[in-house]
């Protein structure tokens, strides 16, 4: 049970960062929201795994350890406020870049503006990104 | 001794009062600048019987005594000379810049910096501590800096005051090395200590490097060769500060640091060899170039260099009666330099020009000032009668007698009679180019005429002192030089008798030789200034800067070719390190797995375990197709549920789900906004590379799990579990932890979520977007009939178990989090199955009040224990008999429970439905439909 655990938190924290090393941001998003969950889980297992053992008085004969429990719960919640305040910079960020990439220098030294300051990152955006280094759609 | 420490603090704590009196007019402005000068001046001639007597007075107050600094001031003969310089020729600059600054020039700034100079001078040469003295040296730079540059709209005197502030200030870090070096070898920062310490020091193997670093810092503030650059081009101060600080005072620091220092570190061959050469080059270097420079300033600020380098030989030729001619110097320089400086300082006022080649004939319109820089300038030229011609001959005397450089001893004599005659030459060259000669037409039109009076006051005065130190040497300053060549040297000085007449010796000999040579050079000066004008020289200004810029681009490429910009090599980097920082720590670690029986593998755990990681893994593959990943993330967030549910955690599993609703529900609103679909474009071998680095930080992470799950748990939790029902009140121990035990905490946590609503509203106020490739309000059906019948009837449903769990979360699982979750999801639905403005219609509820009064509910819950005299956020509870019910435990942890709800609620609804609104159709637009 132990390996499958390990197993499952190595496979969630090794998605969750190829995900949050994309181009676009909303994978990014997708990646921090796994790395989450990954941590909880590392968090919690950090009290062992118990099974029929709720920390409730009186319910059960022996007990989980309450403290790590108490810990994910509060982070679970605050992992909610961090995603959804980030997804909110990125909808902005598209707003007012005009894409959705998060890096955008990359662009710009493919098309050799770089050089000429921040006001033209919005407008050198391409149609189509040619770089090797972004992932990117037609833009609409 | 506290008169000690107000002469220090005076001019600093005085610094204020110009910058307060700017407004009452210029008068005011001066005449309170002066006062606390003339002050600390009144309690610095107090202390002058005893310093005379041979005293050493001192101050100490403690600082930060763990790192050896302390407020420790010293006033003995040496220290008392300078303050004296510094105060005296204070007051007499003060009253000059008065007369001199212009009306537009704000006085207040000017004599602000101007005492705050003055105080941090003063430091230098008061502190009894090594390190005070090191800050005060800063302080010193800075100020320096700051007057330099005061006529800031000026490209030159910009770069000038930049140029001064980089040679110095590297000089200050190598001195403060210096010093840091000098404490660790002797053991004490205090001053008396260290030069207590002498042999000791010359001893050490460390001496040499401390000899170099203290040397660093003093050649480079007293502008000694090849450091001397910074000096012509502080010329772009205003002139007062050109006289006070470019040639009476802070240039002399470096040779009052050779004083200061001087039983700690002289005595030695490479002290000897150093100092000599360094000063034997800048006197030859500076009165040579004195000759060729046009400009007024400029020939005083090189004949400033070259009288530096001859104190610095002075000092390296490290016998006494060379000490006692250094000081001697110092003194005779300040008052001679000072005012030629104010002299010209006056020409500049009256005529408009410092340059030589434009002016001349100027004694019939400035006579009095004509006869006072003529007898200034014979000074500096070494004329007897006169107080340079005394220091001069002193100098002369010991050059003869030099032997540091063995067989090459006579190079030292015949390079200071050639000095000598340049400084006669550029002495005189100064004194007849300006009033003498016949008067350039442009100049008589100009007619122009003496200053007024008070300006010439502080010349007066100072050409006073030339003359009366030059006629009775012994009576002016015989005592005084003996104290302070006493304090220089550590032991008592020679016995000296400053006369005029001494015989025809070797000295008189070398002086007239040097006025000679003095004459025929000026006699050649225009061919000199022609040969000059074809050497191939280089401003130096031009090198400096292209210097610094060369050191900017390496500095800029360096930092741009780590620091790109690119928020994916950051991440990557991150990300590595994180990896290896441990991975280097436990590579070879043999204890993976720990001791503790495994828990043997269910079919239905692994079957969930096989879906988490598959559905994880189909979100990476199909992440392009936004949607797909989207579902599929879900699952994973379910499974992690279900996980927590298996291994004994019910309430995290409840919560794990309710977020998990809220939490995909913003996403799939926020896709609305953003591509559904992003093809893949990155190359193959990133891919490949981006993949690597996830696996093996995945593998790290699983490693480190199995280690720990592995081992037996030594908890703190027994304390929890043991105090939950007697102390806390409730049988749930993971809510009792959440709102008594670690309640502060939680408090802390219900306050980061109010704040992240709060920050997206305000990100999403006002804003409108559209949707990419979809224009406003296309959608088909948005609400299909089915969701829209389903939703309505669950609500009070939904509302039900919320204030079920809610009621019940202390003693089973639940709680606010939890219940303030459920709620939200219910109220959610209703947006989803009627739409933001059916729901909006009908639910009247503002959000942040709400918000404000849940966190102010948990906040009086907690400052209420405080009442009853207990600390913040202790619980009390009863149990209560309810009809129906029955026995409720009720405690005051469940107000604090509520409050966490009530945050809950409202910050959930208020980031989603402000998404939820900004991506509504209008509702006219929706009723058209």
């Amino acid at each position: 049970m132990e390996l499958l655990m390990a197993v499952s938190i190595g496979v969630l924290t090794a998605c969750g960062i190829y995900l949050m090393l994309r181009a676009r941001t909303f994978p990014v998003v997708m990646g921090l929201m796994m790395l989450g969950y990954a941590v909880n889980l590392f968090l919690f297992s950090m009290g062992r795994l118990a099974t029929e053992a709720p920390a409730v008085i009186g319910r059960a004969e022996t007990h989980a350890d309450p403290l790590p429990q108490a810990l994910v719960l509060t982070a679970i919640v605050i992992g909610f406020a961090m995603t959804a305040y980030v997804v909110i910079l990125i909808i902005r960020g598209r707003k007012t870049l005009e894409h959705d990439y998060v890096d955008d220098r990359v662009n710009e030294r493919d098309h050799g503006v770089a050089e000429q300051g921040l006001s033209k990152r919005a407008v050198a955006m391409p149609e189509t990104p040619a770089s090797a280094e972004a992932d990117g759609e037609p833009r609409p | 001794m506290l008169n000690i420490l107000w002469i220090l603090l005076l001019p600093l704590l005085g610094a204020c009062l110009p910058l307060m009196a700017a407004r009452l007019g210029r008068a005011w402005c001066a005449g309170l600048t002066v006062m606390p000068v003339l002050i600390a001046l009144a309690l610095l001639l107090g202390t002058m019987p005893a310093v005379l007597a041979g005293q050493v007075l001192q101050c100490e107050l403690p600082w930060l005594g763990q790192l050896g600094l302390a407020l420790a001031l010293r006033v003995d003969g040496l220290s008392w000379l300078f303050a004296l310089l510094i105060l005296g020729i204070g007051v007499l600059v003060i009253l000059y810049a008065h007369y001199y600054l212009d009306k537009r020039d704000s006085g207040g700034r000017f004599f602000a910096l101007l005492l705050l100079f003055m105080g941090a001078m003063l430091g230098v040469v008061l502190s009894d501590n090594l390190l005070l003295l090191v800050l005060f040296w800063e302080l010193t730079s800075i100020s320096s800096f700051l007057l330099i540059g005061y006529w800031y709209q000026d490209s030159g005197a910009r770069k000038g005051a930049r140029m001064a502030l980089a040679v110095t200030g590297a000089g200050g870090l190598a001195l403060l090395a210096g010093m840091l070096l000098l404490g660790h070898i002797v053991g004490s920062y205090a001053l008396g200590d260290v030069l207590a310490a002498g042999d000791q020091i010359r001893a050490h193997a460390l001496y040499p490097l401390v000899l170099v670093l203290v040397l660093l810092g003093a050649f480079t503030k007293s502008a000694q060769f090849p450091f001397h650059f910074w000096l012509p081009h502080a010329m772009s101060a205003p002139t007062p500060v050109s006289a006070y600080l470019h040639s009476a005072t802070m240039v002399k620091a470096g040779v009052f640091l050779l004083a200061r220092f001087h039983p700690a570190l002289a005595g030695t061959e490479m002290w000897g060899l150093l100092v000599t050469g360094v000063g034997l080059a800048t006197l030859l270097l500076g009165a040579m170039t004195a000759m060729f420079r046009h400009d007024l300033k400029g020939l005083l600020a090189f004949s400033t260099i070259s009288h530096l380098g001859l104190i610095t030989l002075l000092f390296g030729l490290n016998t006494p009666m060379a000490t006692v001619a250094a000081l001697f110097h110092i003194v005779n320089h300040a008052t001679f330099k000072a005012s030629l400086f104010m002299a010209a300082g006056i020409i500049d006022h009256e005529t408009g020009t410092r340059d030589m080649r434009l002016l001349g004939g100027l004694r019939r319109y400035l006579p009095y000032t004509a006869v006072l820089a003529t007898i200034a300038a014979g000074a500096m030229a070494g004329v007897p009668l006169l107080n340079g011609f005394l220091s001069k001959e002193m100098f002369f005397a010991e050059t003869v007698q030099a032997r540091v450089f063995g067989t090459w001893h006579l190079l030292v004599p015949i390079v200071a009679v050639i000095a000598s005659g340049f400084s006669v030459a550029y002495s005189l060259r100064f004194i007849r180019d300006v009033f003498f000669r016949a008067t350039p037409s442009w100049l008589a039109k100009k007619a122009p005429h003496e200053p007024a009076r008070y300006m010439r006051v502080p010349v007066e005065i100072l050409v006073v002192l030339c003359l009366a130190v030059g006629m009775l040497p012994m009576f002016m300053v015989g005592g005084l030089l003996s104290v302070a060549a006493t304090a220089t040297l550590g032991e008592p000085a020679p016995a000296f008798d400053l006369v005029i007449w001494h015989g025809f010796d070797t000295a008189l000999q070398m002086s007239l030789v040097a006025l000679v040579l003095g004459l025929v050079i000026y006699h050649f000066r225009r061919r000199l200034h022609a040969w000059h004008e074809r050497l191939p020289l280089q401003d130096i200004r031009f090198v400096f800067e292209a210097a610094i810029q060369g050191l900017g681009r390496i500095g800029g490429r360096v930092a741009n070719g780590v620091v790109n910009g690119s928020l994916q090599r950051y991440m990557l980097l991150l990300l590595l390190m994180a990896f290896l920082l441990p991975a280097s720590a436990l590579w070879a670690w043999p204890h993976w797995t720990g001791s503790r029986a495994l828990m043997p593998v269910d079919p239905v755990t692994a079957v969930g375990a096989f879906i988490l990681c598959a559905s994880a893994i189909g979100t990476v593959m199909t992440h392009h197709y936004r949607l797909a990943a989207l579902v599929q993330l879900s699952a994973v967030g379910l499974m992690v549920a279900l996980a927590f549910a298996r291994f004994s955690a019910p309430d995290l599993a409840l919560t794990q789900i309710s977020v998990e609703i809220v939490t995909i529900v913003f996403l799939m609103l926020a896709l609305y906004f953003l591509p559904q679909y992003a093809g893949n474009r990155s190359s193959r071998g990133r891919l490949i590379r981006d993949a690597g680095i996830a696996g093996i930080v995945g593998a790290g992470v699983a490693a480190l799990a199995w280690a720990v799950m592995t081992r037996p748990l030594e908890s703190i939790s027994g304390f929890f579990l043991e105090q939950s029902v007697p102390g806390g009140g409730g049988t749930n121990v993971v809510n009792v932890i959440l709102v008594d035990f670690r309640g502060f905490d939680t408090f802390g946590e219900i306050t980061v979520l109010a704040l992240a609503a709060i920050g997206i509203y305000s990100l999403l106020d006002g804003l409108r977007i559209d949707a990419p490739g979809r224009p406003r309000g296309e959608l088909i059906n948005p609400h299909p009939m089915i969701m829209t019948v389903v939703s309505r009837p669950m609500l009070p449903i939904a509302l039900a178990v919320a204030l079920y769990i809610f009621l019940r979360g202390h003693n089973l699982p639940g709680g606010g989090f939890i219940a303030g979750l459920i709620t939200a999801v219910a109220l959610i639905l209703q947006f989803v199955g009627n739409g933001v403005n059916w729901t909006q219609e009908r639910l009247h509820m503002r959000y942040h009040p709400v918000l404000a009064s849940g966190l102010l509910l948990a906040l009086a819950t907690g400052v209420g224990s405080w009442v009853f005299g207990y600390p913040f956020l202790t619980s009390a509870h009863t149990h209560v008999h309810v009809p129906l019910i029955g026995d409720v435990e009720l405690a005051t942890a469940m107000l604090f429970d509520l409050g966490v709800y009530l945050v809950v609620v409202s910050a959930t609804l208020l980031i989603i439905g402000k998404l939820g609104s900004i991506s509504a159709v209008p509702k006219s637009t929706e009723a058209s439909h």
